[in-house]
């Protein structure tokens, strides 16, 4: 027996770990509980209970429609979004309700496509010009007036009634399968770079930018873009095409950065957060230090981190507020969520976050070198790199890597159209990794 | 495909590591630096959340400074409270959100917020945090002796000044008191804060409440710096008590006459005396004399073993603590270049010499303590969370002023002050008293800074101190000051040495 007993299927791994990432939230919730009685009551502990319930669903839904795909992708989303789900909560009780639904929302999605796509994901191939103009319809959604709302400079939002989301997010995917399809079928004659098959490449991805550029979106821009070099480069293995691209960006960013005032702005807060004398405050026309004022929220959120330091304040016992109640990081929850974690958790517990990202990054590429057909390998590629790249400019903009812009970190941020986007890309890399592990 | 696969997910895993090593540079190696930023608003903070330590009075039951509880942004905050009102305001200074810190508050802020490097500190607040409970500050006991002070207090209300009072033989501080004061509790509140800053004219010119005047107030010291410049000219031997000099009135420097206190068109004159005599009466023209034949490098170097141009090492935050010696007036910085100086004036403590009150009253204590000063302390012990001392403090030697035995001829100059010289209103029938009275010119006709320079009982001193009244009208220190050092004298000596 013993050897083989313990060889377990990768469902019932997936559910092992479950178990312990369900164990790991509870004990999450718990800290929260005990550094903050006052506030929390014990009912909070019921969130890492439904949590557990929630994936069990999910992992239930995973077993009977792709019983050979990859066991660790399940459990570290889980974790992700447990973790986000703790420190939301943490920050603010109704926010954390909110993102709970999201969750729900997401798996439901992400239950609804392993079950549509369970036979074969790559009838998606037919409706690539679909995906490419859908792509581009999502982009202009926000545009549209009388739909559209501006939050943080940036219009990236839609309104439906109460009902608020960032097509954005979703159009993220919808590029990714449009360019897996396109770049498959045309792969061989784009090497030659036949302007005939560059054509409509360009014109879908051109337009994205123009959209992106236009509502201020600079992180999603420089996603995207990195996402179409990371998949030409795949499909092509034209180290040209990316170093065009790499140069062509650079050009295009240095003259972003003298006629858009927006980047202008962007790239003096990354060279200079601080000045000791006051400079002019376009915020309010008058002078101020720099630190008071454009790069208020990204030194506060240094000063969070920081705080940290190696062990981290513990969860629930940062520090968030004044003295007088008010928040200290304007946005913690969504753009910053990582200074926030990075002050409770410390770099022991930043490292592992990113370690679980790191973890997540290099399972979803062992699916795109696993999967047998160039679409599944671009999808899964593309879906993955998009996920690493995606992180690195939050986190990178966080942490004065890059220029700050804002932009969700999968999985764990506050923010609904996120969440389920994620869970969507969970579900297309569970597709393709079933396939190729089936076969 | 695969190479390219491989190529993209190893970018991809670099990006993500790069991130991991961002993190650790700003969470070990920026945040020292990322503290002393001025707008860390979190590391403001998170210093209300810790149970502030209490600071007490020398009985222990006298509270000071201690807190209360608000809850603010779901978290518990200790905000500072006063319940005196005020007594000892400029020592204990305040800790507030809006104006930051001042004082002890500020100066001992290491102690009071459980930041200090000892064992049983460490240990606590170790245990504290593994509980999530709150981490709970050190305790402050300060020497201010409370009946002492409020008599200070009272008898310098209405008027600008200060009077400080210690130990010469442990530096402990009973007395630190500064007119005007004010209610720390105020400081917070807009309309509060305007009104200490504009507290109606207790003195022309700068009545600031905030400012510490007795350490930080510079003033000149007049007659009283005689006893610096007698403590160089018997130290010398150039000089001894029995040395003889003729008095007509003035000296003559640079070939001008620079006449004694009174009338210049017909100054007071001594005629024949010795050098008791010419300390007892504060005679400037033959300090005069005396300083231009030591000279002012000898009289400045003398001033540095007193301590002038020195920071005093006391508990408070050091830009609250001025030095004290020649100032350059237009540049507003110490100079200790003798050639700057003008040596006779300097002799009797004009010229350009200023002066804190801590510092004269450390001159006292030096020589009632055998020529030693001792470091100043306004911090008797620091007592855990649960009681348990965690530092005691103790006497230590600061400065050695003068040999012991030019301390006892000075100390016998000192008594003959009293009892027979300016300074008779210090008198205490049953008590020896030894003092020194200054009147220093401030510029205006009539009007002085009234010293005095004290320490009793005279053959085995418990108490030294320094007394000064900000522009009094024709006010000299034996008349103005020297009561008020008799009152504080009275308060701190046993009753057994007072009748």
């Amino acid at each position: 027996m013993g050897a083989r007993a313990l060889r377990l299927g990768s469902r019932n791994r997936e559910l092992v770990y479950l178990s312990v990432v369900g164990i790991l939230t509870g004990l999450g919730f718990a800290s929260v509980y005990i550094a903050r009685q006052a506030e929390v009551s014990w009912g909070s502990l019921t969130y890492a209970v439904f949590f557990f319930v929630l994936y069990l669903a999910a992992h239930v839904v995973a077993r009977s429609t792709v019983p050979d795909a990859d066991p660790y992708l399940l459990p570290m989303a889980a974790l992700l979004t447990a973790v986000g789900v703790t420190e939301i909560y943490r920050l603010g009780n109704a926010d954390a309700f909110r993102q709970g639904l999201w969750i729900v929302v997401g798996v439901a999605l992400f239950a609804l496509a392993l079950l549509g796509l369970r036979r074969d994901y790559r009838l998606l191939e037919q409706y690539k010009y679909l995906f490419g103009i859908g792509a581009i319809a999502l982009l202009f959604l926000p545009r549209v007036p009388g739909l559209g709302t501006t939050v943080n400079g940036a219009r990236l939002w839609v309104h439906v009634g109460s009902f608020r989301f960032q097509p954005g997010e979703f159009s993220k995917i919808f590029l990714i399968v449009f360019l897996a399809a396109y770049l498959r079928e045309k792969r061989e004659s784009l090497a030659q770079a036949r302007l005939k098959d560059v054509g409509p490449l360009l014109v879908i991805w051109g337009a994205c930018m123009l959209v992106l550029a236009s509502s201020n979106d600079l992180g999603s821009g420089l996603l995207y873009f990195g996402i179409f070099l990371a998949m030409l480069y795949v499909a092509t293995a034209r180290m040209s095409f990316v170093l065009t691209g790499v140069a062509l960006f650079a050009a295009g960013g240095v003259v972003a950065y003298e006629k858009i005032p927006h980047v202008h702005e962007r790239v003096t807060i990354w060279l200079h957060p601080w000045t000791t004398h006051k400079v002019f405050c376009p915020s309010t026309g008058g002078l101020a230090l720099r630190q008071d004022c454009e790069s208020y929220q990204w030194v506060k959120s240094v000063y969070s981190i920081a705080n940290g330091g190696f062990g981290g304040t513990g969860l629930g016992k940062g520090t968030f507020t004044t003295t007088d109640g008010h928040q200290l990081i304007p946005y913690v929850n969504s753009d910053f969520i990582y200074s926030a974690l990075a002050q409770e958790l410390g770099l022991i517990g930043a490292a592992a976050l990113l370690l679980v990202f790191m973890l997540f990054v290099a399972r979803g590429m062992k699916i795109a070198l696993q999967a047998d057909d160039g679409f599944s390998k671009l999808l899964a590629a593309g879906l993955t790199f998009g996920f690493a790249l995606q992180t690195f400019i939050i986190v990178g903009g966080v942490l004065r890597i890059i220029p700050l812009t804002g932009i969700t970190l999968p999985f764990v941020s506050y923010g609904g159209s996120s969440v389920v986007a994620n869970f969507l890309l969970l579900a297309g890399l569970l597709l393709v990794s079933n396939r190729a592990n089936s076969s | 495909m695969n190479q390219q696969i491989s190529r993209i997910a190893l970018v991809g895993l670099l990006l993500l590591a790069a991130l991991i090593v961002a993190t650790t540079y700003w969470q070990t190696w920026a945040p020292g630096s990322l503290k002393a930023k001025q707008d860390n608003a979190i590391q403001r903070v998170a210093q209300f959340r810790i149970d502030r330590g209490k600071i007490y009075a020398s009985d222990g039951r006298t509270v000071l400074a201690q807190n209360v509880k608000r809850r603010a942004g779901g978290q518990t905050l200790f905000f500072r409270t006063y319940p005196t009102h005020g007594l000892a305001s400029q020592v204990v200074g305040y800790s507030t959100q809006g104006r930051s810190r001042a004082g002890l508050e500020r100066g001992q802020n290491a102690y009071l917020t459980a930041g200090n490097a000892n064992v049983g500190t460490i240990i606590q607040k170790l245990t504290d945090n593994l509980k999530g409970a709150t981490i709970r500050g050190n305790n402050l006991v300060l020497n201010i002796h409370v009946n002492a002070q409020k008599i200070a207090e009272t008898a310098l209300r209405g008027k600008c000044g200060a009077a400080v009072v210690l130990n010469p033989k442990t530096g402990q501080v009973y007395v630190m008191a500064s007119s005007p004061g004010y209610d720390p509790n105020r400081i917070e509140s807009p309309n509060g804060f305007a009104s200490i800053l504009h507290s109606p004219g207790a003195c022309p010119g700068s009545s600031a409440a905030l400012l510490n005047r007795a350490t930080q107030g510079l003033y000149p010291p007049g007659s009283i710096f005689k006893t610096v410049t007698a403590a160089e000219a018997l130290d010398s031997g150039v000089y001894n008590a029995e040395s003889r000099f003729f008095d007509p009135g003035y000296c003559t420097e640079y070939g001008k006459r620079v006449s004694n206190a009174g009338n210049p068109e017909a100054p007071e004159q001594f005629g024949n005396v010795n050098f008791v005599q010419a300390y007892q009466h504060s005679i400037n023209a033959i300090f005069c004399d005396i300083g231009m034949k030591l000279g002012a490098k000898r009289l400045i170097e003398r001033a540095k073993n007193f301590g002038f141009y020195a920071h005093p090492p006391i508990e408070l935050p050091s830009n609250e603590v001025s030095a004290s010696g020649e100032y350059d007036f237009r540049k507003h910085a110490l100079f200790d270049n003798a050639g700057l100086a003008d040596p006779g004036r300097l002799a009797f403590g004009q010229d350009k010499l200023l002066v804190t009150p801590l510092q004269m009253a450390l001159v006292a204590a030096a020589v009632a303590n055998n020529g030693t000063i001792m470091a100043p302390h306004l911090v008797n012990k620091v007592t855990g969370p649960g009681g348990g001392t965690v530092v005691k403090v103790h006497p230590q030697a600061w400065k050695h002023a003068m040999k012991p035995e030019s301390a006892a001829t000075l100390n016998l100059m000192m008594q003959a002050v009293v009892t027979g010289g300016t300074g008779t209103s210090a008198q205490i029938p049953g008590v020896k008293v030894a003092g020194k009275t200054g009147t220093a010119e401030t510029g205006e006709n009539h009007v002085y800074d009234a010293w005095f320079i004290f320490f009793a009982p005279a053959d085995d001193p418990k108490v030294a101190g320094a007394v000064v009244v900000e522009h009094s009208l024709n006010g000299f220190g034996g008349k103005v000051s020297a009561p008020i050092a008799k009152q504080l004298m009275q308060a701190l000596l046993p009753r057994a040495s007072n009748q």
